[in-house]
């Protein structure tokens, strides 16, 4: 296989994957799609005359170089004819042409799962992403996300502290780190797990891009967990491609209260599965587990009376010092020293200024 | 007598600058000439004089009248010279004995009508009048009280020319006027405020306490309407009450400006300046062609307070760091350097973000990227100089029913005063005067830590990813509230109540 024509099919722009896999299927191969000729590919009957124009246009990109370079920067170029093209990704109805890894690409033999919601994300989301994506590393799951803000990052950095492998699809190239501050999670996947993106490398992240972006989460995850979601919100059209697909959806249930729990109200209201917790989930996955842990409860039999006191106050929405003092009974001051002994030990976070959850 | 001098000043930035009035009359073309580097209200002063005098009833004659303003080479602005060059001329005139007028240092305003008006920069004039040997003085009647705040030097005020003329020729006594110093004096704040007017809030009123007792500069963060400007208002009256040279120098600054009560012009409260964020840097600093004190120097000995932070330019509040350090402020031009004092206590509030809310998700509408922005308007090294931050939460239904009888100001600031004492014992013979200017070097010195301490600050440096600096300002704060407590040693609850009270750092900053 030529791997350089089928780069070049690839980055042909304005045909879509559908028509491109159709032309080459009829050429037999890309080398001899790169060489039709105007007349033939008018004569295939494939392709819209504005199609034609993009082909005959992109002959002229330089692409044996952009292709040089794709190499250089250890991207890992998979066309839909390539025998390591994700089984999973295959059988959507609309397959990328091509996907480019960073890494390596999400074993077949393993279970995967996607941890998607909202970039803007509660502590509480946070943490239960955190502590689902470690659940599943320990079991051997891989997780899939977009590396997002919030949700996303805090999945995937959950699947890492477990040990485990994890992958990020991309919004944009996947030469690109977009969430910028989650350069450190991008370097990390591509050690243990990999970045995925349809998009050819050196492209910008565009909205656009996102909700393909999402197909893709879905189609490489056998189950989705959606966390949290506002009640419009990107999470719940991964849900609904994951539906599509005929991928078992799963929603974090929160406060009725939250908006940022609304998505995923609607979700379990319309028949997702309840998250209760990782090690019944999976169970259900039929993937037995070793004890996790429990995720609410630290060992609270080292804290002095008063110390337990203010943190029995606590769990992941943030409370502040005059809130605690109020619940207790303590004085300000004496709250505040609690809280720094607390941290201290690491059972509790200060998540913005004197706001404070549990770890 | 055709020649005759009398002695007055100018002001330069914050400097009184001796200047004496000369008049000399002689035959020739009738004419008055002013020389001696004047700025046009200065000129004008001849047509005032020539009014004044004649309205007061003594012609002047057709002669040729030159008044000189030495030394020549200060610029000489304002209107406080008219007063001077009517009493010259008239000396030379021979209205008035020559001799009477040594050692007299004369300022004021004149009216078309002969009277006189009050001008700014009375107290410093007058004090550097005593340093120059000057007996007394002769000011307009409205400056006389202010004038009087001065030591060794008689003041006496005048209504107008006529009466000090009078004055100076024997005729007529004029009232020396007598220091005040009963009435409630000036005080900043329209209105009487108190910290027991505060429900609720108990973190931020303590924090607000520690701050105070230590000098240490503060940052409240929290939502809109969570009192945080409420609060700010309330330090004045928790301050350490002035001492009467403190008063003075207050004074001395806004005198300058013009900016002193007529009947009360001693500042027996200590200043508390907020500053609107649309605020130009010469106007906080101190600038001009001619540099005059900004919004520092006016905080001097009280609190300088910068409402929404993140709002105010960047450039502006740069400026502030060099203030922060120095206690004073140095502003160079090319004629040479001035120097205004800009000792006070930063006080700054901001919202966490910017709708306000974060982090209450369920109003916070803000990305994260719009947070981080919001925050990265304040630098590092602002930062850096401030000691204590603390969130001021949004005031619940539960706080506006409690009363605290041990909040009012009265209590706070008794405790605040018996901490600067312990403080002033400590640091008594070293460059800093409370806990917030102590040196790196003196912070070793004077908050010593016991071994149990020590291994606190061991965990807390590893686990909260503290830096050398905020070590060193954890301490401060720390050494603040031991001598709230009345303790001679920091204890590991004096340490974690300041870990507390930690200014966030780039990390936390971002997130």
């Amino acid at each position: 296989m030529h791997m350089i024509y089928e780069y070049w099919l690839a980055a042909v722009s304005g045909v879509p994957s559908g028509r491109k896999r159709q032309l080459r299927e009829l050429a037999g191969n890309a080398e001899a799609a790169y060489y039709m000729e105007e007349k033939e590919l008018r004569a295939s009957g494939l392709l819209k005359e504005r199609e034609i124009q993009a082909f005959l246009l992109a002959k002229k990109n330089p692409f044996r170089e952009e292709y040089e370079r794709m190499k250089k920067q250890e991207i890992h170029f998979v066309p839909y004819f390539a025998g390591e093209y994700p089984k999973r990704l295959c059988c959507i109805q609309n397959p990328p042409y091509a996907i480019y890894v960073k890494g390596a690409l999400p074993e077949e033999g393993k279970v995967s799962a996607a941890i998607v919601g909202a970039r803007k994300c509660t502590p509480y989301g946070e943490q239960m992403s955190l502590a689902y994506g470690e659940a599943f590393a320990r079991a051997g799951v891989q997780v899939i996300s977009g590396m997002a803000r919030g949700i996303d990052g805090a999945g995937q950095r959950g699947a890492l502290n477990g040990g485990g492998k994890s992958f990020g699809i991309l919004g944009c190239g996947a030469d690109i780190c977009y969430p910028r501050e989650h350069f450190g999670l991008y370097m990390d996947l591509q050690q243990s797990g990999g970045i995925i993106s349809e998009q050819l490398p050196g492209t910008k992240p565009f909205p656009g891009f996102f909700p393909a972006r999402n197909r893709i989460i879905s189609a490489l995850s056998d189950v989705v967990l959606v966390m949290e979601a506002r009640e419009k919100s990107g999470s719940l059209i991964t849900a609904d491609m994951a539906l599509e697909q005929g991928k078992d959806v799963y929603a974090l249930p929160g406060p009725a209260t939250s908006p940022l729990s609304q998505g995923c109200h609607h979700l379990i209201r319309e028949g997702a599965g309840i998250l209760v917790s990782p090690e019944v989930l999976l169970e259900e996955m039929s993937l037995c587990s070793e004890k996790v842990g429990q995720i609410i409860n630290k060992n609270e039999k080292m804290l002095e009376t008063t110390e337990n006191l203010v943190y029995s106050c606590l769990d992941f929405t943030p409370r502040g010092v005059n809130g605690l003092s109020e619940r207790t009974g303590l004085p300000a001051r004496k709250v505040l020293e609690l809280l720094i002994s607390l941290e201290l030990k690491g059972m509790v976070k200060e998540i913005s200024k004197n706001y404070y959850i549990r770890t | 007598m055709s020649f005759s001098t009398v002695m007055s000043a100018a002001i330069d930035g914050l400097h009184v600058e001796p200047v004496h009035v000369e008049a000399d009359i002689s035959n020739g073309l009738p004419m008055i000439h002013m020389v001696g580097y004047l700025s046009s209200e200065v000129k004008e002063a001849s047509e005032r004089v020539k009014t004044a005098i004649h309205n007061s009833g003594v012609q002047i004659p057709a002669k040729k009248i030159i008044i000189n303003l030495a030394p020549a080479t200060v610029r000489k602005r304002g209107a406080s010279f008219d007063f001077p060059i009517a009493l010259s001329m008239l000396a030379a005139l021979g209205e008035i004995p020559g001799k009477k007028l040594e050692g007299t240092m004369v300022i004021g305003e004149l009216s078309l009508d002969g009277s006189l008006r009050e001008v700014p920069g009375v107290l410093p004039i007058v004090a550097e009048a005593r340093n120059l040997g000057c007996t007394r003085c002769i000011l307009p009647q409205g400056n006389a009280s202010e004038g009087a705040l001065a030591d060794g030097i008689e003041v006496f005020g005048a209504e107008t020319l006529g009466q000090a003329v009078g004055f100076l020729k024997g005729e007529t006594q004029l009232p020396c006027a007598e220091r005040s110093c009963g009435g409630a004096g000036r005080t900043c704040r329209e209105d009487e405020v108190d910290f027991g007017d505060i429900q609720g809030q108990d973190a931020v009123k303590r924090a607000v306490e520690v701050a105070v007792a230590g000098g240490h500069n503060i940052l409240l963060i929290g939502p809109p309407g969570s009192g945080k400007s409420m609060v700010a208002r309330r330090i004045p009256t928790i301050l350490p009450k002035p001492s009467y040279e403190e008063s003075l120098e207050i004074t001395r600054i806004y005198s300058v400006l013009g900016m002193v009560d007529k009947e009360n012009p001693l500042m027996k409260e200590r200043p508390f300046r907020s500053v609107h964020h649309t605020v130009t840097r010469a106007a906080l600093t101190g600038g001009g062609l001619i540099p005059s004190p900004g919004e520092i120097s006016l905080a001097h000995g009280g609190v300088l307070f910068l409402d929404e932070l993140a709002e105010f330019k960047k450039q502006v509040l740069e400026v502030l760091r060099q203030p922060l350090e120095e206690r004073k402020i140095r502003i160079n031009r090319a004629r040479g350097g001035y120097e205004f004092p800009a000792d006070f206590m930063l006080v700054a509030a901001m919202n966490p973000c910017p709708c306000g809310n974060y982090p209450d998700l369920s109003k916070c509408s803000c990305t994260p990227w719009q947070i981080q922005q919001y925050l990265a308007h304040i630098s590092q090294p602002l930062l850096d100089r401030i000691d204590i931050c603390i969130e001021t939460p949004k005031v619940g239904f539960a706080d506006i029913r409690q009363k605290d009888a041990g909040g009012a100001s009265a209590y706070i600031r008794k405790r605040v005063e018996a901490a600067r004492l312990v403080q002033r014992e400590r640091l008594a013979g070293s460059r800093a005067r409370w806990n917030a200017l102590l040196g790196v070097k003196e912070t070793e010195r004077f908050c010593r830590l016991g071994r149990e301490e020590e291994l606190l600050m061991k965990q807390a440096f590893a686990a909260l990813g503290l830096t050398a600096r905020t070590y060193h300002k954890i301490l401060k704060v720390a050494r603040t509230i031991a001598d709230l407590d009345g303790e001679a040693d920091i204890s590991g609850a004096h340490l974690k109540e300041a870990i507390g009270y930690r200014t966030a750092d780039k990390k936390y900053w971002r997130r």
